[in-house]
């Protein structure tokens, strides 16, 4: 216990790094990720096939390479110099969109073509189809899986913790450095991840519960 | 081809299409040629660059690396599938302490990161006495959290299945290991195969976390290649993307699997009739005769 009440203020901060850093990775790769989704998903095989290969490309690709090429063989080509931390957020960023562009597609991809088709029949115009008749269905398939994606985002974090980027992963260093139990700080800091992971573990079963019925 | 989203193309909007194709290629292009202009003005592919090709070590150290890679993949996946098994009966069983200690330890190894798993084993251990080398630590952290994802996956596998296939087979008289290793286990293994190899390929490409605790795998050989500024210059870009080749490779020949056992599968569900259609026929004409 000793090891949390003397370094709360570590402790606390760096959490709170860990949640700037996931919220501003998530605004970017929610953006991305319907933007590559609106690729996937377009009538110009072109665009399609430039998602397809986005999401091909980086969903086989592991994070930690991403982040290596960003923090290592990045600065190499010389374009705009970034911060570790700018590097973490594009990385998070690049490879989540490829995920969130996975879930939004086969989110619209469950809905049937009937709809659109019926809709169309009706002589909607194709924002109105969108937004009154698709995307409503869509959002019930798409919500339970995003919130995986975005806890899955919440865990990957702590891989800039090989990069000196400051958040919950970097917490075991600077025990170490003032010589502070380690195996309790780390306890610590895999529940810290426990508490912040429950919630939305929870909220997305109810979700899913309450929308698999109404379908 | 009519899509969700889009009608039939008309005149104009397949002119307009054409017109955005030509937009798209362009734009493309554009992104390559600027990526291949960054590369040459910046001397990422000069022979000196290149030069760590012809090492016959650094040849052998690549394969070694990636023989690193695979192994911590073979033996972490075996040692996952191994627990999400245990796990996932627990979960099912019919007592209930066993069943909620096992949704417990399954939920809170869900939840933690694999990189602190990783650390606690590799840097937390040691505190308490017990020191491990970063391949156990690597192994043991992916078997914890990815057996746990896969635990979840054969629970969500069996209760997939229809109540009358348990409810049938409990009528017969079966018991509960019969039910579950001769009716319900067969099929939902069939459905939860692609699921299951999607989260093989998420284990291969975590073995890549084993970089953050010194393990020496294919990312690790990378980055001691590609830095080397003495010998080579520094060749981070070329190192880097063949690593990222060999990484993409090995998981869409994972990725190729699922997808052919998913085809094999739907297959064989479309197969299933009578070999002889007419084999309900003599039964009927027979039981007529002897009437």
């Amino acid at each position: 216990m000793s090891v949390l009440t003397n370094n709360l203020d570590l402790f606390l901060s760096a959490f709170g790094q860990t949640l700037q850093l996931f919220a501003v990775s998530a605004v970017l790769s929610l953006v991305l990720g319907t933007f590559l989704a609106a690729l996937r998903v377009s009538p110009v095989p072109v665009f399609r096939g430039v998602g397809t290969m986005y999401v091909t490309v980086v969903r086989n690709t592991p994070l930690t390479l991403v982040f290596v090429f960003f923090v290592f063989a990045y600065p190499l080509l010389d374009i705009l110099r970034i911060e570790p931390y700018t590097a973490a957020v594009v990385s998070l960023s690049l490879y989540t969109a490829a995920f969130v562009c996975e879930v939004v597609r086969s989110g619209i991809n469950t809905v049937p073509v009937g709809q659109a088709e019926a809709s169309r029949a009706l002589g909607l115009t194709f924002t109105q189809m969108l937004g009154n008749v698709v995307l409503p269905q869509a959002l019930r398939s798409v919500v339970p899986p995003m919130t995986s994606t975005m806890i899955a985002l919440l865990k990957n974090t702590t891989v800039a913790s090989g990069f000196a980027v400051v958040q919950a992963g970097n917490i075991r260093e600077q025990l170490a450095d003032q010589g502070d139990n380690v195996l309790i700080g780390l306890l610590w800091v895999a529940l810290g991840f426990v508490i912040l992971v429950m919630p939305l573990t929870y909220v997305q079963q109810v979700f899913e519960k309450r929308w698999s019925v109404a379908r | 081809m009519s899509m969700v989203l889009f009608d039939v193309p008309g005149p104009k909007a397949r002119v307009r299409h054409k017109i955005m194709a030509v937009i798209g290629i362009a734009a493309v292009l554009a992104a390559l040629v600027y990526v291949v202009m960054r590369f040459i003005v910046t001397d990422q592919f000069t022979a000196r660059r290149l030069d760590w090709v012809n090492y016959k070590q650094i040849q052998l150290s690549l394969v070694e690396a990636i023989g690193n890679t695979l192994s911590a993949f073979a033996v972490g996946a075996v040692l996952a599938l191994a627990f999400g098994a245990i796990f996932a009966a627990a979960r099912l069983s019919d007592h209930a302490w066993v069943r909620v200690p096992a949704a417990v330890i399954v939920e809170i190894f869900r939840a933690i990161p694999l990189v602190i798993m990783m650390f606690f084993f590799y840097y937390g251990l040691p505190v308490a006495g017990v020191k491990l080398s970063a391949f156990t630590a690597v192994v043991i952290s992916l078997m914890l959290y990815n057996g746990s994802v896969l635990a979840e996956i054969f629970r969500a596998g069996i209760n997939s299945l229809p109540k009358g296939q348990s409810e049938a087979a409990y009528a017969l008289g079966m018991r509960k290991t019969q039910v579950m290793t001769f009716v319900l286990l067969p099929q939902a293994l069939r459905a939860m195969l692609p699921t299951i190899i999607s989260q093989l390929v998420v284990l291969l490409k975590d073995t890549a976390l084993g970089f953050l605790i010194t393990f020496e795998e294919l990312l690790r050989w990378g980055t001691r290649i590609g830095g080397d500024a003495v010998n080579f210059g520094r060749p981070m870009i070329s190192v880097m993307i063949v690593v990222a080749l060999v990484y993409i490779g090995l998981c869409l020949l994972l990725t190729w699997l699922a997808t052919y056992l998913e085809k094999r599968n739907r297959r064989n569900k479309k197969v299933i009739k009578p070999d002889n259609p007419d084999a309900e026929k003599p039964v009927l004409m027979d039981a007529s005769a002897a009437g």
